[in-house]
């Protein structure tokens, strides 16, 4: 029995082939994208960790000579000898015929995990590195490195501009620095029981890891993608609802034939669930590999540089990951679950001698739209409700699905609204007929619809998201390390003399005086600032008042993080005690993102005025030209060049990195059109063949096939035109809703949303040229359907 | 990045022919190679041969705390060469690397020590006696007498050593066959230190004693192409009896076996391929792999025919090249303790 029921079930697929195609297609374009966000956000992820690697100085604490700039080799290994895993680092410059090249020596044997300084390549190998000199330069210095050097030099595009990188003992010979280091690096892990630092290298001093922030602002990002990962699922997850009730409504005549025949409705839908199981796993599989090939086309740089960072050894790091296929299996099977259910539970209820007629399915009655209207409605008071007092991550992924399905659901009403509107400014009686015809196919193509509703929606707030997140990123940076140079000092003589020297050659110089104290209770990082430039044009605030550095530089006015201002629960106006006799008036509130401390800036001379013994330990150095300025300083002026931070390059790495990531977006925003753009045709496909009997009368009054095929294709264009405005709105709430309820939630600040009504004007026209391609080949077959067909109708009527 | 270092450093001198266990199985191009018949001149020979492109300084010890709890710990310091001279400074050919852990019944505490040789921060000198890299050593006045300390993040050990009896060698005099093709190394064992000292646990530090075996080895090819990997014993009977023997796996499943019993005044019986026997009765499962940690061993003419059982199967050694070392309990014909090393399992 069961063999002869599954042959006839599985017999409609068989005369179904565009539905089946259409199942599998869609199931498989939904993981596909699921899955290439998830590999993505994972390579994404490793990008940055590799970037991080290269930069290497911030992640880890050091070691630096309290005074000069040198290290004595035996310094190094008193420390190892009493247990400290620390790594030694040689810096210097070296002359070439070209100019000169800031050579970096390592020891890889004892450099921290994370550190990968050398793209080893298949030409050179660790024996070579240690024992026979080989240097890896970056390409602008690598050939005039090769005409100075009788090393091997080898070019790698994961050097910074200007470096050189060789083993230690290489670096020491090149730069005539035999049995000297300039700093060594702490690992983050440590044995137990060790002496203290103090005890054993006195003469050096230990700097703190740097944290710019970078870190927090990319979880931020990433928790987004994945959102926006989950959406492009939901937007698949409407094309194999679509097909599976369309297939379920057409098979009602064979359930009914088989039930009546004697097979248990159990087993036929037992049968059923598994055929579906089946398929899913045949869809989820298909598209796991599919998004594979979109990450990996999409990710070509990141995976070349991860490449150029780790060589030949992990080559191909964009690997299939059982992760991945698992949880695209996972979500394939569930989604076909989630999309089934509601026809299963249809047949499950079936009377055995029901009429085996295929409901309307195309022709809902009006009264759907009215029933999903209202579960739309009630969805969207729950929205508010949560958005109003819920609390927590997971009650604000809640209301963004409040969001979503509300808007998806009530898109049928407002569609027949829209057509119905038209229908009673229409004259012609051929624009009559168009838009009655319009509005009965509504219900046919409502769930197409609203996979592009979603579809654009979610592109409307990716891009948002992505871009507000880039200016916010991009102002962080600049904010951050405007200064081209910072440069350390090690004590007040020194702080005097380099403040003198650096008046005299830099553009502009920042003194960085600060002190930890307590401000309202908070504890906070006190800066005492240099009003000028910079500030003023870096700076981007919250919320803010009229001439922000005037009254701070006047010494009138405070300007405070986001953490201190909301956890004193003060705002912009609100005056501040910033010490027992000073009390300030807040001018403006500045984004910290996620600085555990608060911050609080004052002008100098009042920061003097409070701490008169506190001198700046670092300044920062605005220059036009920051590599010749480094030079001067180190070989006119002799300062240290341990002491130097080259900013520019940190900040034109990160730059680089996130818009390898940007791009990224850009590419799936229009991946996830061209999903909705399959849902429109496989539904426009479907409901031609439903749809000539109502052309064929249209065709008899004298409008010619080729008007008709027209017709067709306004009409689609017409109703990717509605949803798409209606998407616009959405996107932007879902924008919102990430950004300043889901980010606050999640990590407890908010993201700054900014508008791009460019971006969504050419979004609008991708949408409804995606609706357009969509609506083209069905209207071409309308074009070209054999008159005979069209008469058949009439001979078949009854 | 350390461990591709090492596994770089371990592979590419010999990677051409690189087969068996850590590549250890090559031609020996400019080095060294163990001839038959040596004689050692100590305290000379406890040092380097960096002439030879491996060689080990290689500690186990069977210790006991005050309320009867086994425990066990292994002190290792690697010495590989990547060409066999010695240089001045960074740009040293000798690489050295060091594994030290502490095994109790139910945890396992590893950690990993690489350096480069000519700058000071890990080597060897004789007289006196020290071994060291970072802040590991094995060092005192002699080789019979030494203090033995290592540490990592989450335990250390400070333990004195004092040689009860006579170094042992093994094979012919010392010169230890290791296949059938020929392939050998030197080697020989103080296999009589007493132990006193203190572990420092996770739990806080417990007073120990027991008894160290320490095995000297240097070659530059010990094992044949065709081995992948070896089972060494080195148990000790309360007789006062020792035995050591190991197992090298040829890929075709069969082994070459040598053994050394060593009778309590020290002198010594070698036992050449076949003699000794071991066969693995329980694998168990750790880090992927399946590793057999309780075997049956037999030494038909000692009348040896006893079970040998890890005290914790879990005494996998996570470093660069993993491998399985850890304190065994001897019952059978005859009772006792001991330690196991086993390599090459994939």
């Amino acid at each position: 029995m069961i063999p002869t029921a599954l042959t006839a079930l599985l017999s409609h697929w068989r005369c179904n082939l565009l539905q089946f195609f259409a199942m599998i297609a869609g199931l498989a374009l939904a993981t596909a994208l699921w899955s290439g966000v998830q590999a993505i956000n994972a390579e994404a992820r490793a990008s940055y960790d590799a970037a991080a690697a290269t930069l290497g100085e911030g992640q880890f604490d050091q070691l630096l000579p309290r005074t000069g700039d040198v290290i004595d080799q035996s310094t190094y290994i008193e420390l190892r000898r009493a247990g400290w895993q620390v790594s030694p680092v040689l810096e210097g410059r070296l002359r070439t015929e070209a100019g000169s090249v800031r050579l970096v020596g390592l020891d890889p044997l004892t450099a921290p995990g994370t550190i990968a300084p050398v793209g080893m390549q298949e030409d050179a190998n660790f024996d070579d590195f240690l024992t026979r000199g080989v240097l890896f330069a970056a390409s602008d210095v690598a050939e005039s490195l090769a005409a100075t050097v009788t090393q091997r030099v080898i070019v790698d595009p994961s050097i910074a501009p200007g470096v050189a990188l060789s083993d230690i003992g290489v670096a020491q010979t090149l730069l005539s620095a035999e049995g000297t280091l300039s700093r060594l690096i702490i690992a983050s892990a440590q044995p137990i029981g060790l002496p203290a630092l103090s005890e054993v290298a006195p003469s050096l001093v230990r700097q703190p890891a740097q944290d710019t922030g970078a870190d927090r602002l990319t979880d931020s990002f990433h928790l987004n993608l994945t959102a926006f990962g989950l959406l492009s699922f939901a937007v698949g997850i409407f094309i194999v609802h679509g097909t599976i009730s369309l297939a379920f409504e057409q098979r009602r005549s064979v359930v009914r034939t088989l039930r009546a025949l004697g097979v248990p409705i159990n087993l036929l839908i037992a049968m059923m669930i598994s055929e579906l199981i089946v398929f899913a796993l045949i869809a989820g599989g298909i598209g796991v590999a599919i998004g594979y090939v979109i990450a990996a086309a999409l990710l070509p740089n990141v995976a070349a540089t991860l490449q150029g960072l780790y060589g030949a050894s992990v080559a191909g790091t964009l690997q299939l990951r059982a992760e991945w296929w698992l949880s695209g299996m996972a979500i394939a099977v569930l989604g076909t679950g989630l999309a089934a259910a509601g026809a299963l539970w249809k047949i499950a209820q079936m009377p055995l001698l029901a009429s085996a007629r295929p409901r309307a399915w195309a022709v809902a009655s009006g009264g759907t739209a009215w029933r999903l209207g209202a579960i739309a409605a009630l969805l969207f008071v729950v929205g508010i409700g949560v958005a109003i007092w819920g609390r927590g991550l997971t009650l604000a992924f809640a209301l963004l699905a409040c969001v979503l399905i509300s808007a998806a659901l009530i898109l049928p009403l407002v569609l027949r609204g829209a057509v119905g509107f038209a229908n009673q400014h229409a004259r012609a009686a051929m624009w009559q007929w168009f838009w009655a015809d319009t509005r009965q196919q509504v219900p046919g193509m409502s769930l197409a619809l609203m996979a592009l509703l979603l579809a654009t929606a979610a592109n409307v707030g990716v891009s948002t998201m992505v871009s507000s997140f880039r200016v916010t990123f991009v102002d962080f940076l600049d904010q951050r390390l405007a200064p081209e140079l910072f440069i350390r000092v090690e004590d007040e003589a020194q702080s005097l003399e380099l403040e003198a020297i650096l008046l005299t050659q830099a553009r502009e110089v920042l003194p960085l005086l600060s002190t930890e104290t307590e401000i309202a209770g908070v504890p906070t990082d006190l800066f005492g600032v240099r009003v000028g430039p910079t500030y003023r044009e870096n700076w981007l605030f919250l919320e803010e008042t009229p001439n922000v550095w005037d009254r701070v530089e006047d010494g009138r006015a405070v300007v405070v993080s986001e953490q201190l201002a909301r956890r004193a629960d003060l705002w912009t106006g609100d005056r501040l005690v910033i010490a027992p006799n000073l009390m300030l008036p807040i001018a403006a509130i500045v984004a910290d993102y996620g600085n555990p401390l608060g911050q609080a800036l004052i002008s100098e001379a009042v920061f003097h005025e409070l701490y008169p013994d506190l001198v700046p330990m670092s300044f920062g150095v605005r220059s036009d030209d920051p590599t010749d300025l480094r030079d001067r300083l180190t070989t006119e002026f002799g300062v240290s060049e341990t002491a130097i931070t080259d900013q520019s390059r940190i900040k034109a790495f990160s730059l680089g990195v996130f818009e390898r990531t940007f791009t990224v977006t850009g590419a799936l925003n229009i991946l996830t059109l061209a999903v909705a753009a399959f849902a429109i045709l496989m539904s426009l496909l479907t409901l031609a063949s439903i749809r000539v009997p109502q052309l064929a009368p249209a065709w008899a009054l004298g409008l010619t096939r080729r008007k008709l095929g027209q017709l067709e294709l306004i009409r689609a264009v017409v109703l990717a035109m509605v949803t798409t405005l209606l998407a616009i709105p959405l996107g932007l709430m879902l924008a919102w809703v990430l950004l300043s309820y889901v980010n606050v939630e999640a990590f407890g600040w908010k993201l700054p949303m900014y508008l791009f009504p460019g971006h969504y004007a050419l979004l609008t026209l991708f949408a409804l040229l995606a609706a357009a391609l969509a609506a083209l080949w069905p209207a071409i077959r309308l074009a070209r359907t054999p008159p005979s067909n069209l008469l058949k109708v009439f001979a078949n009527d009854r | 990045m350390i461990a591709r270092a090492l596994l770089l450093i371990l592979w590419l001198p010999v990677q051409a022919a690189a087969q068996g266990f850590a590549g250890l199985g090559t031609d020996a191009d400019g080095f060294a190679v163990p001839t038959p018949n040596p004689v050692f001149d100590f305290p000379k020979d406890h040092g380097a041969h960096p002439d030879y492109r491996i060689e080990w300084w290689y500690l186990t010890a069977n210790l006991t705390g005050p309320d009867g709890t086994a425990y066990g710990i292994q002190w290792t310091l690697f010495r590989s060469a990547l060409a066999p001279e010695t240089r001045e400074g960074w740009s040293d050919p000798q690489v050295w690397f060091a594994h030290a852990a502490v095994t109790t019944p139910d945890s396992h505490l590893v950690a990993e020590r690489i350096a480069r040789g000519g700058i000071g921060q890990a080597g060897v000198t004789v007289e006196p006696f020290a071994v060291w890299i970072d802040d590991w050593q094995m060092a005192g006045p002699s080789f019979d007498e030494v203090r033995l300390t290592a540490r990592g993040q989450a335990f250390a050990y400070d333990l004195g050593l004092q040689a009860k009896g006579p170094l042992v060698f093994h094979g012919e005099g010392g010169f230890s066959v290791k296949s059938a093709q020929g392939q050998a190394s030197y080697y020989y064992s103080q296999p009589f230190y007493e132990v006193t000292g203190t572990l420092t646990l996770p739990t806080g530090d417990v007073a120990v004693t027991g008894s160290a075996w320490l095995d000297r080895e240097w070659s530059s090819q010990p094992l044949a192409d065709t081995q992948s990997g070896w089972d060494w014993f080195s148990l000790s009977f309360d007789s006062g009896d020792k035995l050591m023997g190991f197992l090298l796996r040829e890929d075709d499943s069969m082994s070459f076996s040598s053994a050394t019993w060593i009778a309590p005044d020290g002198t010594t019986t070698a036992y050449p391929d076949g003699a000794f026997t071991a066969k693995p009765m329980t694998w168990h499962e750790i880090a992927g792999r399946k590793v057999p940690t309780e075997w049956a061993v037999q030494l038909r003419d000692k009348g040896i025919d006893v079970t040998v059982t890890a005290l914790n199967p879990d005494a996998w050694m996570a470093v660069s090249i993993p491998y399985w070392e850890g304190p065994i309990t001897v019952q059978g014909s005859h009772n006792g303790r001991g330690y196991l090393e086993m390599t090459g399992y994939e």
